[in-house]
């Protein structure tokens, strides 16, 4: 363990080392800001707050000298995707919309962390509002994956995943409508947990689609991801969608073995076509490993998740083309306003320059299934199957704890492969659209390499509320492998 | 214009007196500065979220209570969607096809202009008006046109501002029914304590679909959608109008097209603002940021045992138990301020509501035209006192009203004092009166004559002298009898 580089040590192991006055929140400050400045090539940061960074690293140095620590993250650097909005640091949602906007109020998972001790470094780049799958859709350039940058990290949360990765800072949040935490963690070797749908506070959380969306962590372990996700969730007044429910303490589920648990592989996505053979061989090994571990596997079935792609491609939208109404220039954000300028002309000029190619297909895809007439074919429609889906799940766990599948049909693809077919870029999240349409969590947890040496990820699904289970599960399946020990070779 | 009927639906916006927003903390407060009243939420900032104000349903139970509407137990909130500056989020949140009150009823009186009760009073007739639907919804912010330049300016004071959509039914057939109407729900939601009914600050507003029919016709006319009738003179006014201008379109072979017009009550005419082929798509669909709202049957229920008493029974328990008429019952009533005025004024002297009436109707509500009767410095006891002792024979009529106005200019509701430092009391010492009778007889001797010779007319003018003798503190009454006893002797 000893010649694992600070930048690449986990939350636990540094918090720790804080504990024991190894290091100090200033030095791994230090060490964050300064890997930041060398890996800028990589595309994950959009801001960076380096002076706000420093006073709160400072005052936990102090804190934990007063004996006052805040706890396990007190002084530990993180970031935020850009998703979040963050009181007086510039916050764009990947979006040239938002150019210049800084928000007048922190999001209640930015406070929570903020209370927890953190130190914010900066904002995380990602696919503009959240739409994309390889963080190619923001406006301020391509975040590329540590483990080869000719390709991508993932996204939306693709900042996040290749900061994680790459050693940038400890912990960071993403946020997951249709896989956007998930798949960028399977793509980079990272671990990503999206919590049940009500877990985590959706205040200040830029909406992309209201009824998917969720906040949650990445991190480079379970342990670190539970630690992470103890801070951030629980009930926000401000969030009529978020659920009064205690929260369990996620670090005694790490404690539990696996023997009993009963784990549920779904035929349907191990049957899919365009399942990379390297893929599943990776995910079956992982499957017998939790076999091992003393797990039982039981195959169950799915059958409506193969329409879910048609239905999250309408719900997605059709919220997603109401939720960005709001973005007219008129109270925040630039404004395209030339002389004469009628407001119709203010308002098709403002959005049309501003917002990118997929954000402006999805609003349009969104407006026509939420028109009059259409309503019932498509978006009615949708939220039947979404219904069915969540009943094949809910059966399904009646037989079992958590079901394992892939995380993404493939490793990181190659920047600008996929760019100019937006379906094949859909596909990329095939399997973990189902979980964001049924509420449930969801976790991807790395379970192998490539020959090519690219990251494969594992996902764990669960009941809802059942987080627990999917800690439990991925950290004993991460203890008995060094996947996680493993980074990418970075100068 | 004859063998037309006008057929009138109205749609109310009624903005309910909670103390904050439907989904956010700031205040409802009118006439903050611009912009005073606004937080994150209600500018519709990136990543805020709603969260529904409990008072909002609290209030609109209550008048779907009052309006005996069935009320529904799952209640969704919708996304109404349209761009325009004044909407911060581009949709406002709004109710679609789950109203929470539905199937209503309010049972007006109309004022018959045709007819006219004894007391010269215009006649009134009964009419049950449906009420369609009520919903729950945000107010949008307001554009405000700055002359001679080339922008506007937006103030999201009133975004967020919470409100109630009552719809009727197209039940009423007349200016003088949709004013009756409104009048009534006014009163009503005053009553309730949800709504100001202040017209002019917007509180209460309204719009009207108005169509024509040839009488006994079965199917309605194209209804026009008219707006911006802020007063019940434009709602009368404008909805004339807007018949007599679809009457004439059709005897002259046109036909009328849907489309909604705005009224322009200054200069009396209406213009186009929208066509049907113009309106809006506005996809509403569910919002996801809102989980529906929960009304049980207990909750119900203890809105309806709380629900206070309403001006139409009151004005009926004004008639039945204080003798009013019917007509003066309603005038009271069409603001409960002024019938909660009128009746502690009764309280502090219960023999005489009727006089109380008339001067609640003909002195108190002029004066208080502009400002309401809360907190008007003649308070109902001093009102009810003084009415007291003109019944007492203590002042006059002629002295009751100076009274009312000293009250006014001297800010002072203590009608006892003040009738003692002016010393207005009548004369009621028998010496001092018939001096002063006495002295008047022996100055008018030929009128004494003239009525002993039966010529009644001179009474008057000699009880008028002894009045003038002594300064108008005395009962007429009184004056006549003792003339009339020293006469007959």
């Amino acid at each position: 363990m000893t010649d694992i580089p600070l930048h690449f040590r986990s939350i636990g192991e540094v918090s720790t080392m804080l504990a024991e006055g190894k290091t100090s929140s200033a030095e791994l400050t230090e060490l964050c800001l300064a890997r930041i400045q060398v890996h800028a090539n990589l595309g994950a940061f959009l801001a960076v707050d380096a002076e706000g960074a420093r006073v709160q690293a400072k005052a936990a140095d102090e804190r934990r000298k007063a004996g006052k620590s805040l706890g396990a993250l007190d002084g530990i650097p993180i970031a935020h995707k850009d998703m979040l909005c963050t009181q007086g640091i510039p916050t764009t949602a990947g979006s040239r919309i938002l150019e210049g906007y800084v928000p007048p109020y922190d999001a209640t998972v930015v406070k929570r962390w903020k209370d927890s001790g953190t130190v914010l470094l900066g904002k995380l780049n990602q696919d503009e509002f959240g739409m994309g799958s390889s963080t190619e859709n923001s406006a301020y350039g391509v975040t590329r994956n540590p483990w080869d940058v000719k390709r991508t990290p993932g996204g939306s949360s693709g900042g996040t995943s290749a900061a994680i990765a790459a050693g940038l800072c400890f912990g960071a949040t993403g946020t997951d409508t249709g896989g956007s935490i998930r798949q960028p963690a399977a793509l980079t070797g990272t671990v990503g947990f999206k919590p049940t749908y009500g877990r985590v506070s959706r205040f200040g959380c830029i909406a992309y689609a209201s009824s998917l969306d969720q906040v949650g962590p990445v991190a480079r372990t379970v342990q670190d991801a539970g630690l992470l996700l103890q801070a951030l969730a629980g009930f926000d007044p401000k969030d009529s969608t978020s659920i009064d429910r205690a929260v369990p303490d996620y670090s005694a589920a790490l404690k539990r073995d696996v023997r009993g648990m009963k784990v549920g592989i779904p035929r349907e996505f191990m049957e899919m076509p365009g399942l990379d053979p390297e893929v599943a061989a990776a995910v079956e090994g992982a499957v017998k490993a939790l076999e091992k571990l003393g797990a039982s596997v039981v195959k169950v079935s799915l059958p409506h998740t193969r329409f879910a792609g048609a239905s999250y491609y309408v719900i997605a939208p059709a919220e997603a083309s109401s939720n960005l109404a709001r973005y007219d220039g008129l109270r925040f954000g630039p404004r395209r306003e030339p002389p004469k300028a009628s407001l119709r002309d203010v308002y098709e000029l403002t959005r049309g320059e501003l917002f990118g190619a997929e954000v402006k297909r999805r609003i349009l895809l969104g407006t026509y299934v939420l028109s009059a007439g259409y309503y019932d074919a498509y978006y009615g429609r949708a939220q039947k199957v979404r219904t069915l889906i969540a009943r094949d799940f809910e059966d399904a766990f009646k037989s079992v704890d958590v079901i394992a599948c892939p995380t993404t049909p493939t490793a990181a693809f190659k920047l600008g492969e996929k760019t100019q077919d937006p379906v094949q870029m859909y596909l990329s999240d095939v399997f973990t659209l189902s979980c964001n349409l049924a509420g449930l969590p969801g976790l991807s947890v790395p379970c192998g390499f490539t020959t090519s040496k690219l990251p494969i990820g594992l996902q764990l699904l669960g009941r809802p509320f059942g987080e627990e289970a999917l800690l439990q599960a991925a950290h004993a399946y991460e203890q008995s492998t060094d996947w996680h020990h493993q980074h990418p070779e970075l100068p | 214009m004859t063998g037309y009927e006008t057929v009138i639906g109205l749609e109310v916006h009624v903005q309910l007196q909670t103390r904050t927003k439907i989904f956010c903390g700031c205040s409802t407060q009118f006439g903050a500065l611009p912009n005073e009243n606004t937080c994150p939420v209600c500018q519709g900032h990136p990543g805020v979220l709603p969260v529904l104000n409990r008072m909002v349903a609290e209030y609109a139970v209550r008048l779907g209570v009052a309006l005996e509407c069935s009320i529904r137990g799952e209640n969704v909130f919708a996304r109404k969607q349209y761009f325009y500056p004044d909407l911060p989020k581009g949709y406002q949140i709004s109710q679609f096809d789950t109203p929470i009150c539905e199937h209503g009823t309010l049972t007006v009186s109309v004022e018959d202009e045709t007819k006219r009760g004894k007391g010269g009073e215009l006649a009134s007739y009964e009419k049950t008006v449906g009420i369609t639907r009520i919903h729950m919804e945000e107010d949008a912010g307001k554009n405000i046109h700055v002359q001679g330049q080339q922008y506007s300016l937006v103030d999201y004071n009133r975004a967020g501002v919470p409100l109630l959509e009552v719809v009727s039914e197209p039940d009423l057939r007349s200016s003088a029914e949709a004013v009756a109407y409104l009048k009534q729900l006014r009163s009503v939601v005053m009553a309730l304590g949800i709504c100001d009914g202040n017209m002019q600050e917007g509180s209460f507003r309204c719009d009207a679909n108005v169509s024509v029919r040839k009488v006994g016709a079965e199917k309605l006319g194209t209804r026009v959608e008219l707006k911006n009738i802020n007063s019940f003179r434009f709602v009368q006014q404008g909805i004339e109008h807007e018949a007599r201008r679809q009457i004439e379109l059709l005897e002259s072979g046109g036909t009328v097209v849907q489309e909604t017009r705005g009224y322009d009550g200054e200069k009396g005419e209406s213009k186009s603002q929208r066509g049907k082929e113009e309106a809006h798509d506005y996809r509403y669909f569910p919002d996801p940021d809102l989980l529906p709202l929960m009304v049980d049957e207990a909750w119900i229920a203890r809105v309806k045992s709380s629900v206070p008493e309403l001006p139409r029974a009151r004005a009926e328990r004004f008639v039945s138990a204080l003798g009013l008429s019917p007509y003066d019952a309603r005038v009271l009533n069409e603001d409960q301020d002024v019938a909660r005025y009128f009746e502690d004024a009764v309280k502090s002297h219960t023999n005489n509501a009727k006089s109380v009436a008339n001067w609640v109707i003909n002195e108190v509500m002029r004066e208080t035209k502009e400002h309401g009767v809360m907190g008007f410095v003649v308070t109902p006891q001093a009102l009810g006192t003084m009415v007291g002792m003109i019944d007492g024979g203590r002042i006059s009529g002629k002295i009751a009203k100076e009274l009312f106005a000293l009250m006014i200019s001297e800010k002072r509701a203590d009608p006892e004092a003040l009738v003692k430092e002016r010393g207005w009391e009548v004369v009621r010492d028998d010496a001092a009166l018939e001096k002063a009778v006495d002295e008047v007889l022996a100055k008018h001797a030929s009128e004494v004559e003239k009525l002993r010779a039966g010529k009644t007319q001179v009474m008057g003018f000699l009880v008028g002298q002894t009045i003038k003798a002594l300064g108008g503190k005395v009962d007429p009454k009184l004056v006549n009898q003792m003339i009339q006893k020293k006469v007959e002797k």
